[in-house]
């Protein structure tokens, strides 16, 4: 099996695993929502979001839920020791690490597929402006942050106080996607869009992309093989 | 390791000498026209800036050699200026407010310098709590944080300029007049002294920590 194909497995395992109980699109799904809920208390004013409110709180809803999932793919993982198999099996350390991100990534951008209309529906935002401009931040942006999350979240697995201290690692480390994504997205939405300052910001994060996928492709090896 | 020792008072003192100058030639540089007496907070807190970015590459360099090759004193130079760029970042984070609310009337403004700073600090206080909170073999996680730490300075510099500027720019260091500048470089290199002299230091406390460490379990086999 080549190495695309070891990817892929991996990936489909984790998928096959969640289409049986959907514990995980469920849970993360309904999170999302409840952040946005949330957030709508403080930021929509007499009626009407603030300016940039929408866009805010989409990526504070990918972000947190973003975290949710990680934990949880990881989690049961741990529960069952099968990650320890994973490694066991003669396949190369980056193949389980791009096969971890795959099913991540799909799980992420399922969620953002129900969490974009919500956001249009209940704060008057223009998702249909620039339809490939937000797809493409949306996916960039996912991208880096499951790119590092899953990284962290593989690392901490044997690790103590992992579920503080993913978020703990993650957000610091994660905040030029959000200001990109979030700079990104409220140029789409505004009264008098730009999309010239959406695109710069979407290369911005292909950019970051490229490097931490990089990086994490490289330190996952040694990482995982204590 | 013997020689770098004898290499820690020759930092310390130097500093310890340039400190005690430092006010007098502070004092002898002109007043800023428009800030007055509270521009003077700059001549402590742009080194020390200086010297917290500087420290986290040091930081990210160190993680980079234990990934590869595994030295114990990679390891120990990566913790070390992991907590100093929390030392020195605290420094830049309180006396900026303090310069703030004198120059722009408020404690916090969410500029660029400001926001990077505090992002890149709180990337090294996370590092600080995975060693502390961690557990056994948290050495190897810290060491991929403080890669990724590094490798985010120019991300987190170049999006939170790009998002809000009113801080003023690196040009005024290149821009300040002589009276000016030989005050600043001088604290310059009285803060890069103490950097080095406290960051031996604590790689000797963290060294001698290891052996004492290695010596415990060869007593327990």
């Amino acid at each position: 099996m080549g190495f695309l194909g070891t990817v892929w497995t991996i990936a489909r395992k984790d998928l096959v695993v969640e289409a049986r109980s959907r514990e995980l699109a469920y849970t993360t799904l309904f999170f999302a929502v409840s952040v946005v809920l949330v957030f709508s208390f403080s930021f929509v004013v007499d009626g009407a979001p603030l300016t940039d409110a929408a866009a805010g709180i989409l990526w504070v809803g990918i972000a947190f839920s973003g975290t949710l999932a990680l934990g949880r793919t990881f989690e049961r993982e741990r529960q069952a020791d099968t990650l320890k198999a994973l490694l066991l099996s003669p396949v190369e350390r980056p193949a389980i690490y791009l096969g971890k991100l795959v099913g991540v990534l799909l799980l992420m951008l399922g969620v953002e597929l129900f969490v974009v209309p919500i956001i249009g529906l209940l704060f008057q935002a223009p998702v249909t402006r620039a339809p490939w401009l937000l797809a493409g931040l949306l996916a960039a942006g996912t991208v880096g942050f499951a790119a590092v999350g899953t990284l962290f979240a593989a690392m901490l697995m044997r690790a103590h106080s992992r579920d503080v201290l993913l978020p703990v690692l993650l957000y610091p480390i994660t905040v030029p996607l959000v200001i990109a994504g979030v700079r990104g997205t409220a140029s789409i939405f505004a009264v008098e869009p730009n999309l010239a300052v959406a695109q710069a910001w979407l290369s911005m994060l292909v950019f970051f992309d490229a490097v931490f996928l990089t990086l994490a492709l490289w330190v996952f090896g040694p990482v995982m093989n204590e | 390791m013997q020689s770098r020792s004898n290499l820690v008072p020759v930092f310390l003192s130097l500093a310890a000498v340039m400190f005690a100058v430092s006010p007098f030639l502070i004092d002898a540089a002109p007043y800023e026209a428009t800030m007055g007496l509270v521009q003077r907070i700059f001549y402590y807190h742009v080194p020390s800036a200086m010297v917290m970015f500087a420290s986290a590459f040091v930081c990210g360099i160190a993680s980079v050699v234990y990934l590869v090759k595994r030295s114990s004193t990679a390891d120990a130079v990566a913790l070390a200026a992991a907590e100093l760029v929390v030392v020195f970042g605290l420094i830049v984070l309180v006396t900026g407010p303090l310069w703030g609310i004198k120059a722009w009337g408020v404690w916090w403004q969410w500029d660029a310098r400001l926001t990077s700073s505090l992002v890149l600090w709180l990337i090294f206080v996370s590092y600080l709590l995975l060693r502390r909170f961690a557990g056994a073999g948290s050495e190897m996680l810290a060491a991929a944080v403080g890669v990724f730490g590094m490798a985010n300075v120019p991300f987190v510099y170049w999006s939170v300029n790009v998002w809000r500027t009113i801080h003023p720019t690196t040009n005024v260091v290149k821009s300040l007049p002589p009276e000016m500048g030989l005050p600043f470089y001088w604290c310059a290199g009285a803060f890069a002294c103490l950097y080095v002299g406290v960051l031996l230091t604590r790689l000797r406390l963290e060294e001698s920590r290891m052996a004492l460490e290695a010596a415990y379990a060869e007593v327990e086999d």
